[in-house]
């Protein structure tokens, strides 16, 4: 694995490889030293031309805690904002001595693009492009439904996919990276995905994804999930009418107290609730739901650096084999 | 784990020769002998705690406390034996392939102010106990940490020497020391315990 640019290609094997791995990162995060030495000496970029809160803060507390020296560059008072453009960027941080870059762009393909050419040789991971794919966040999300799925099972998790789980992913599919990385994720593990959205909020080529489609999400949960993954609505993204008003999409898709009592009516007692954050509450998820004890965005969040440490050190260990020109 | 890559490759690169240097009996009878010289140096198993540097060394750990266990009743031998990884602490990271780590468990008592013995199967460049003695350092403080391997086969790199030792193997640096404990090792089905050296010539 020289990126991390998709959750599409990445094999089951190298999967359960860094969920293992993040087993062993999220045990430092409970000892008396939170940091191990594996990547003493190195650099790690966070190259942000897009706003981020958790991803930002969770790559560079990852990369601190394997010891790694970090550079945050955030395309907001920057060159870019003269015009400069992303090969010169790359170029710039390879002069520099970029030993990784942690890329966040708002076209879909940048990373692609930046691991594809011979402007940087550092290993590249994707931190969301557009809106394609965010591999870490289904990483993060597989970590913590593998812990959840686990733990119902009353076995251990290393080693485990997620065979035989269900779970719904609830919003605003059609700008979602987070909702497609983890539909290739959670396929390659074995979990049965329901992606539940109004139509105006579905991809057209949502017709040959490998999962089943319900526009009705009181349905959904009727059907028993395992875990219910909430997306925000990406009013940013939105330059048309997607739903008539906020309050509509709050009673139809949002998960609010009513719904939050229908699992305990449906007898779900170990149903998850995910969201990657950040949340509009009382838009697509009620405070009611996202404080509850089945949530587990804050779980989430601990886990991405663990997910995301496993991952600098797969990136960044071991032979590379490049060749130093 | 000093010999990691050679003891873990089993498939690939068959050698030309091998020859068994401890039977099941004599790694027996050579873990018997380390429990009680660590009683003795310890003068009894107050503070004791046992850490296996993975694979091998855990299992040989395991081993060492059930026999400390029967020299000295009263001692639960579970709640002596850990294991610690060395892996992120290992200083040929950028050179060999990525390592997946293996979990570390400490004793519920930990190990500050104990008198840490870290188990290993062979001891050979010192590079793991050097990483295992930075591991160390990151989870605690102990009073006095010790080395114990079942076979020294020397060519060290660093100034590091064993406390205990179950065999001192005289071997050219082109051979490989292979250890195969019945936990982990299996040959036609049945649980195998041996150490064999490998010569490539």
């Amino acid at each position: 694995m020289k990126h991390l640019l998709s959750t599409l290609d990445l094999s089951r094997e190298d999967a359960i490889r860094i969920l293992d791995i993040a087993e062993e990162m999220a045990a430092v995060g409970t000892r008396e030293v939170k940091k191990l030495p594996a990547l003493r000496g190195r650099t790690v970029v966070n190259l942000f031309f897009e706003d981020s809160t958790r991803t930002r803060i969770s790559f560079e507390a990852a990369a601190k805690r394997l010891s790694a020296d970090v550079i945050n560059f955030a395309a907001k008072g920057s060159s870019v904002s003269k015009g400069e453009s992303l090969k010169d960027t790359a170029q710039t941080l390879q002069a520099i001595g970029a030993d990784a870059v942690v890329i966040r762009h708002w076209a879909s393909g940048a990373p692609a693009r930046l691991a594809a050419t011979d402007w940087i040789d550092a290993p590249v991971v994707n931190a969301g492009d557009g809106t394609h794919e965010h591999p870490t966040q289904a990483l993060l999300d597989a970590f913590t439904l593998r812990r959840h799925w686990a733990r119902a099972n009353g076995t251990g998790s290393l080693g485990t996919g997620l065979a035989g789980m269900k779970v719904a992913i609830v919003g605003d599919i059609l700008h979602s990276r987070v909702a497609r990385s983890n539909l290739w994720l959670l396929r390659t593990l074995g979990a049965e995905v329901t992606m539940v959205a109004p139509p105006t909020l579905l991809p057209v080529a949502a017709d040959s994804w490998p999962c089943t489609i319900n526009y009705d999400l009181d349905d959904a949960l009727a059907a028993g999930p395992d875990a219910v993954m909430m997306l925000r609505v990406q009013a940013e993204r939105m330059n048309a009418a997607f739903f008539p008003n906020a309050r509509e999409y709050s009673r139809r898709w949002g998960f609010d107290d009513a719904r939050l009592a229908a699992l305990d009516d449906h007898g779900l007692a170990q149903t998850l609730i995910l969201h990657p954050g950040p949340m509009n509450r009382g838009l697509e998820i009620s405070s009611g739901a996202a404080d509850s004890s089945r949530s587990a965005v804050l779980d989430q969040v601990s886990n991405g650096v663990a997910v995301r440490m496993a991952v600098l050190y797969l990136l960044l260990s071991g032979d590379q084999q490049r060749t130093a020109n | 784990m000093d010999t990691g890559d050679a003891t873990q490759r089993t498939s690939e690169s068959q050698p030309k020769s091998a020859r068994t240097v401890l039977s099941g009996g004599d790694i027996d009878r050579a873990l018997t002998r380390i429990a009680h010289e660590i009683i003795e140096a310890n003068k009894g198993v107050q503070d004791l705690v046992l850490l296996g540097i993975p694979r091998r060394g855990f299992p040989l750990a395991q081993r060492i406390a059930q026999r400390i266990a029967a020299a000295e009743p009263g001692t639960d031998p579970a709640a002596i034996v850990g294991q610690l990884d060395v892996t992120m602490y290992r200083d040929d990271l950028r050179h060999s392939t990525a390592r997946t780590p293996s979990p570390t468990n400490l004793p519920a008592g930990g190990i500050d102010g104990k008198v840490v013995v870290l188990v290993d199967d062979v001891l050979y460049s010192g590079r793991t106990i050097r990483a295992a003695l930075d591991a160390i350092a990151d989870l605690g403080r102990p009073r006095i940490v010790r080395l114990a391997v079942l076979v020294d086969r020397g060519h060290r790199e660093l100034p590091i020497r064993a406390d205990h030792v179950g065999k001192n193997l005289p071997t050219a640096t082109s051979e490989k020391v292979r250890v195969r404990l019945g936990e982990v090792d299996t040959a036609n089905g049945l649980p195998l315990n041996e150490v064999a050296i490998e010569g490539q010539a």
